[in-house]
C-alpha cells in the first residue's frame, strides 16, 4: 500500500520537522539540538544554487577528488548474465569509495561554521579513511571511532587514518560494531560539541544529516543518470539498483532516477536487515526501520561486510520502500563472495564487500528471471575492494 | 500499512482517562514543592533497574537514606547519554533478563513513600506504545519519566499519553539551551526540571564543572518548579555546589559505581546517607 497514492515519489528536503513520511526527525539530546539547527541553518546557507560554497564543493570533487567517475559498460559480465550491466564506477575516486563525496561537502561546512576538529564514526574503515582525509586537506583535527571487531577486520584502513593524521578510537561497548562507533562518537558529540562538527558517514542520524548527506551524494546518481542518457541514447536504465549500509551511496544513486521509470533497488546485508526484518524505532536520532527486540532493545546486525553491519537504516529509505518507489533485497555473505570474483574475472575490477552485495543480488535476479533477459541495469559500485583483499582471502580459503 | 507495526505490542486500553482513579505511586511535583517548602534540598538518586538481584533492597536502601525521589533506570540497549558506569550498569542488567514490566513488576511490589520517575530512552516507550507505556509506569507506581532522546520538538506523540496518563514528563536543560528554549521547556516540564550541569554524558567527575551554576541560575530565574542539578555529581561537597542555586541534585553514577563494585544494599544506602547529610548541613 502506498501512502501517498498515486502522487509522484520525489526525494526533495524533508518537513520541517526532517521527516520524511513519518520517518526521519531529530531525537537527540538537549545538548545536541543547537547544534543540529546551527548545521541545519549552515547547511541550507551553503547549498543554495550557484553559491561559492557549491563551486568549492564542485571544483575539489573534480580536481582533488577525480570526479565525474566513469561509467562502465560491462560486455562480458552483461554475456554472463544475460542483462546489460553498467557500473558507476565510485570505486575510481581518491581513497576508493563514494564517502569522499559527503566529507568534502562537511569538511568544507565545518570551516564554515568556525569549527576546528572533525569525529567520526566507520565501519568498514572507508568513511573513516574519508574523513581524516578531509580533516588532512582542510587542516583540522580528526577522531575516528570504530568498533574493536571492525579495527580487527579492517586493519589497513585504521593504519591509513593513522598515516593521514587521525586518531583511530577502537570502541569496546556493545557488538563493537558500527551501531557502537556512532554511540561514542555522539557522547564525544555532547562533550564537544563547540569546537567539533560531526562528519557522520551516511544518510542516517537526525535531521538535517539524512537530507544533507543525500545531498552531498546525490552527484554520483546526477553523474549517473546523465552519462546512462548519453551511452543508452536518451533513455534510462530499467533497473537501478546500490547496496544499503546506512544508505548514502544508494540514497544519491536513487536521488539521480527517482523521476525516472527506472526499478530503484537497494540491497542490504541478509544479517542486517532493517527493512525486511527491522519495525520502526527510534536509534541515533532517527526514526526508521530498526532491529529490535519485543521491548525495543536494538538487536546486532551480522555481516561479513563492516559497512553494512547495522541494525538500522536512512529515514529516507524507510519512506521510499513504505511508498513502494524502491523495494529492499538482501544478499548473505556467500554468494557475495561468488559476485565479487566474477566481477573481478569478467570484467577485471575487485569491488569491495558492500557493493559486491549488489551485485550478489543481480546475479541471482538475472538467474531466476527478476530481472527480465535483457533489461538494463545501472549498479553503483561504490568502492573499491582493496581494503576487503586479506578478508576475502581469509573466506575463501 | 499493515506489516511490521502489527507485530508490536497492543497499545493497552484505548481511551484510557486520566479521571480514573490513580492507583499508584506519588506524583512527582507535589511532593517535591512541599520537600522545597520544608526548607530542604532536594536528593534524587538513581537506580539502573534490574541491576543484580538485590536491585530493589537498593533502592528501599536509597530511599530510607533520605532520598526526596528516586529515578530508576530502564535500561536500552545503546544509552548514548551515558557514561561507562551507566552503561555498565545498564548491559549487566539487560544481560540479567532486565525488561520493562520485569522492572516494573517488581516496584508495583513495594510501597515506595517517595515519588518514583523512570528514566529511559525513547525507543522502549514507542515499542511498548505510548499509551501502553504509561500505564504501565502507572500500574508500577512509577509517576515520572525523563527521555532523554526526545527534545521538546519530538513531544508530540508522547506528551498527551502521558499527560492522560497520569505521567509527569521532566525535560532536561543544557548548558547551551538558549534563553527562548529555556522558558518554553520550563512551561512543558513536569514534575521537575533538570539542569544538565555539563555538556557530556553521565559519569563521575573529579570537579563539579563550572556551567553547573550558571545554568542552575538561569533555570532559577526561569521558572519556579522544583530544579534539580545532575550529571557528574560524586561527591557530597560537589552536591552541596550543585544544589547551592538550584532546589536540588540527582546522584546517579558515583551510586551505580558502588553497586558495580560489589556494595550492599545498606552500602549504598550509607553512601546516600552521606549526601543527604552534607545538602542538609547546607
Ligand atoms: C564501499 C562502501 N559501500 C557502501 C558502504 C555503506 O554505506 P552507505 O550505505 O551509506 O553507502 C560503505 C560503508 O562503509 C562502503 O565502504
Amino acid at each position: 500500500m502506498t501512502p501517498s497514492g498515486d502522487a509522484p515519489v520525489r526525494m526533495g528536503e524533508p518537513s520541517a520537522d526532517g521527516r520524511f513520511g513519518s520517518f526521519g526527525g531529530r531525537f537527540l539530546p538537549e545538548s545536541l539540538v543547537p547544534a543540529c539547527q546551527e548545521l541545519e541553518a549552515a547547511f541550507r546557507a551553503a547549498w543554495a544554487p550557484d553559491s561559492a560554497f557549491r563551486t568549492r564543493y564542485r571544483a575539489l570533487l573534480a580536481d582533488y577528488a577525480g570526479r565525474p567517475t566513469p561509467l562502465t559498460d560491462c560486455e562480458r559480465l552483461s554475456e554472463e548474465l544475460g542483462v546489460r550491466v553498467l557500473l558507476k564506477r565510485e570505486d575510481l575516486t581518491h581513497t576508493g569509495s563514494h564517502k569522499i563525496n559527503n566529507v568534502i561537502g562537511q569538511g568544507l561546512l565545518t570551516l564554515e561554521m568556525g569549527k576546528s576538529r572533525l569525529v567520526a564514526e566507520t565501519g568498514a574503515g572507508q568513511h573513516g579513511v574519508a574523513s581524516a582525509t578531509a580533516a588532512a586537506l582542510f587542516g583540522l583535527e580528526c577522531v575516528v571511532y570504530m568498533g574493536e571487531v571492525d579495527t580487527e577486520r579492517q586493519e589497513l584502513n585504521v593504519f591509513r587514518m593513522k598515516l593521514l593524521g587521525a586518531e583511530v578510537r577502537p570502541v569496546t561497548s556493545g557488538s563493537r560494531t558500527l551501531k557502537d562507533a556512532v554511540n561514542e562518537a555522539l557522547r564525544d558529540w555532547v562533550a564537544s560539541v563547540e569546537t567539533t562538527h560531526y562528519c557522520l558517514g551516511s544518510v542516517m542520524g537526525p535531521h538535517p544529516y539524512p537530507w544533507m548527506v543525500r545531498e552531498l551524494q546525490r552527484i554520483l546518481g546526477d553523474e549517473a543518470r546523465e552519462q546512462c542518457r548519453a551511452l543508452l541514447g536518451g533513455a534510462d536504465p530499467d533497473v537501478v539498483v546500490a547496496c544499503v549500509g546506512g544508505g548514502s551511496n544508494a540514497a544519491g544513486t536513487f536521488a539521480g532516477f527517482v523521476d525516472t521509470q527506472a526499478r530503484l533497488v537497494g540491497v542490504e546485508a541478509a544479517g542486517g536487515s532493517a527493512i525486511g526484518r527491522g519495525i520502526p524505532g527510534v536509534l541515533h536520532g532517527m526514526r526508521s526501520y530498526l532491529l529490535q527486540d519485543e521491548w525495543g532493545q536494538i538487536l546486532e546486525a551480522h555481516s561479513i561486510s563492516a559497512g553494512l553491519d547495522y541494525p538500522g537504516i536512512g529515514p529516507e529509505h524507510s519512506y521510499l520502500a513504505d511508498a513502494g518507489r524502491a523495494t529492499y533485497e538482501v544478499a548473505g555473505d556467500e554468494e557475495v563472495l561468488a559476485a565479487l570474483q566474477l566481477l573481478a574475472r569478467t570484467e577485471g575490477i575487485i569491488p569491495a564487500l558492500e557493493p559486491a552485495h549488489a551485485l550478489a543480488w543481480l546475479v541471482r535476479a538475472a538467474r531466476d528471471g527478476t530481472v527480465a533477459a535483457g533489461s538494463t541495469v545501472m549498479l553503483t559500485l561504490s568502492g573499491r575492494g582493496d581494503k576487503d583483499a586479506e578478508q576475502v582471502m581469509a573466506a575463501l580459503r | 500499512m499493515s506489516g511490521p507495526e502489527a507485530s508490536s505490542p497492543p497499545d493497552g486500553r484505548q481511551g484510557w482517562q486520566a479521571s480514573e482513579p490513580l492507583a499508584r505511586g506519588v506524583a512527582v511535583e507535589p511532593a517535591l514543592r512541599a520537600a522545597r517548602s520544608s526548607g530542604r534540598k532536594l536528593l534524587v538518586p538513581y537506580v539502573t533497574g534490574g541491576l543484580g538481584a538485590r536491585w530493589v533492597e537498593v533502592l528501599q536502601a536509597v530511599v530510607d537514606a533520605g532520598a526526596d525521589a528516586v529515578e530508576v533506570g530502564l535500561p536500552f540497549s545503546d544509552p548514548v547519554m551515558d557514561g561507562p558506569t551507566i552503561q555498565e550498569a545498564s548491559l549487566r542488567a539487560l544481560e540479567g533478563g532486565a525488561t520493562p514490566p520485569s522492572i516494573l513488576d517488581a516496584l508495583a511490589a513495594v510501597e515506595v513513600p517517595v515519588p518514583v520517575v523512570a528514566m529511559t530512552y525513547y525507543n522502549l516507550v514507542l515499542r511498548a506504545g505510548h499509551r501502553r507505556f504509561a500505564k504501565m509506569l502507572v500500574d508500577g507506581g512509577v509517576r515520572g519519566a525523563i527521555v532523554p532522546d526526545l527534545p521538546l520538538e519530538e513531544l508530540g506523540d508522547w506528551s498527551p499519553a502521558a499527560d492522560a496518563g497520569g505521567v509527569e514528563t521532566v525535560l532536561l536543560a543544557a548548558p547551551v539551551t538558549p534563553d527562548d528554549r529555556l522558558a518554553e521547556l520550563c512551561a512543558r516540564s513536569h514534575g521537575f526540571v533538570y539542569g544538565v550541569n555539563l555538556m557530556g554524558v553521565t559519569g563521575e567527575r573529579t570537579s563539579l564543572a563550572a556551567s553547573a551554576q550558571v545554568l542552575a541560575k538561569r533555570l532559577k530565574s526561569a521558572t519556579d518548579k522544583p530544579v534539580v542539578m545532575g550529571f557528574g555529581i560524586s561527591t557530597p561537597e560537589q552536591a552541596v555546589a550543585a544544589a547551592s542555586h538550584a532546589d536540588g541534585v540527582v546522584v546517579a553514577s558515583a551510586l551505580m559505581r558502588l553497586v558495580l563494585d560489589g556494595a550492599s544494599p545498606a552500602q549504598v544506602g550509607d553512601a546516600v546517607g552521606a549526601f543527604r547529610a552534607a545538602l542538609d548541613r547546607g
